[in-house]
């Protein structure tokens, strides 16, 4: 290791240091602002949703900074060539877990979906195994990972990234059991890229992973600093004014509709995951089941029309409505399922 | 002369690529054509899947990420 890079670790090891004592101290500061800088009455409903939104958007925003940092490191050791060389020619089912975990750790952006599947396609990653990393990849998302951690706690993030994995690796291989190729555009098999020279990965510093790290951070907080906020803001109004118990009916578990109904509201809007676990995290406060919210987010991260739109150039129509069948379908088990033990 | 070629669909990181190396190219008055790759049959040739990707005189320079003006220029002049 060279010499400078003690020094690198020394400044990241500080900075975590001074993030632990802002984070430690975030709820009495938040308590302070309401109650003696602003005066609100402590318990009065607008007061109540300040301190929501004083408390609930830093701490997101810093759990945000620090896991986008550490996963932009990680992911420097995850390129899309070493998963599909991992991937490649494998038929059985584990070929479905290894990309569903890969789907996790590999960068990977929706605009990227066309090169990327045409990628694994052709040299020869079956077509099921694909679909579970395509599935995996968007549904299992640091930010959605981060703000269920922040607003329920560790045992949602681990309901979540384990029924996300399992949906990947299932939906994959019910895909590849149907033997679906006749449904991708045939001049997708014609391509045959010129080999490239291997990029030379082996010689990345950590100067150059804390710089990708540095880079995640800022793409992404720039991307969803508004949404955390809006959704956050939606759930302070709602926590101080929609009264508790008001989504049971709706959303509650016995309401046997309220899962896929929720599955089929959550495909058509936004793909981001920063401002609809915000919005979850109060539906579920206010009476809907854990099922149900569960349902409906992950429907809203993992069905997303535009990417459906942006893979209508390779698929054709019957395998993407099968695409969003079968994941919908998982979903939906998923949602039973969990109103059904809680 | 140098042949640049920006492969990528349309994102917005593809277009913000493609400017920033008109920019570098200018102010270290390199001489090169810039064109863009956009039809995705065509970047899958370069064996790409990740879009943006800089392709100068045929050979993948990077893909995937958008290096920084400094860093892109160091490498640009180093195959001028």
């Amino acid at each position: 290791m060279h010499k400078t890079d003690f020094a690198r670790i020394g400044w990241i090891s500080g900075g975590v240091i001074v993030w632990l004592i802002v984070y430690h101290f975030l709820q009495p500061v938040a308590d302070w602002f309401v109650d003696s800088l602003l005066r609100m009455t402590p318990g009065a409903r607008l007061a109540e949703a300040v301190r929501f939104f004083v408390f609930e958007y830093p701490k997101v925003m810093m759990l945000l900074l620090l896991i986008i940092f550490f996963v932009g490191i990680i992911r420097t050791f995850f390129t899309p060539e070493r998963t599909r060389k991992a991937l490649e020619g494998r038929r059985t089912f584990t070929g479905n877990i290894m990309a569903s975990l890969l789907g996790v750790v590999t960068p990977f952006c929706s605009c990227s979906a066309i090169p990327l599947f045409l990628g694994f396609v052709e040299s020869g990653v079956p077509l099921g195994v694909t679909f579970s990393f395509l599935i995996a990849s968007p549904m299992i998302n640091e930010v959605a990972i981060i703000l269920l951690y922040g607003l329920f706690g560790w045992e949602t993030v681990f309901i979540y990234i384990s029924t996300g994995l399992v949906i990947a690796m299932l939906a994959g291989a019910v895909i590849g059991w149907l033997k679906l190729e006749k449904w991708v555009e045939p001049w997708v098999f014609d391509i045959h890229p010129e080999q490239q020279e291997e990029e030379k990965t082996l010689g990345i510093t950590l100067a150059l992973r804390m710089q990708a790290g540095w880079d995640a951070v800022k793409e992404i907080i720039g991307k969803v600093w508004i949404y955390v906020a809006l959704g956050i803001a939606v759930g302070a109004g709602a926590h101080g004014y929609v009264p508790q118990g008001f989504m049971i009916s709706l959303m509650g578990s016995s309401a046997w509709y309220s899962v896929p109904l929720s599955v089929l509201i959550g495909i058509p809007l936004y793909s981001n995951a920063a401002g609809i676990v915000p919005i979850v995290s109060v539906l579920i406060e206010k009476g809907a089941s854990l099922g149900t919210s569960l349902a409906f987010m992950m429907s809203v991260i993992a069905l997303s029309l535009p990417e459906m739109i942006i893979l209508r150039k390779v698929l054709r129509l019957p395998l993407i409505f099968t695409f969003i069948g079968v994941v919908g379908t998982g979903i939906m088990i998923v949602g039973y399922l969990f109103n059904w033990i809680f | 002369m140098m042949d640049i070629k920006i492969l990528g669909t349309g994102c917005p990181k593809c277009k913000a690529l493609e400017k920033l190396t008109r920019e570098v190219v200018a102010k270290a008055s390199i001489e090169a054509t810039i064109s863009k790759v956009e039809n995705v049959i065509d970047i899958m040739r370069y064996n790409v899947m990740m879009t943006p990707a800089l392709v100068v005189n045929e050979k993948v320079l990077m893909k995937g990420r958008i290096p920084s003006a400094d860093e892109l220029q160091r490498l640009l002049t180093n195959i001028a």
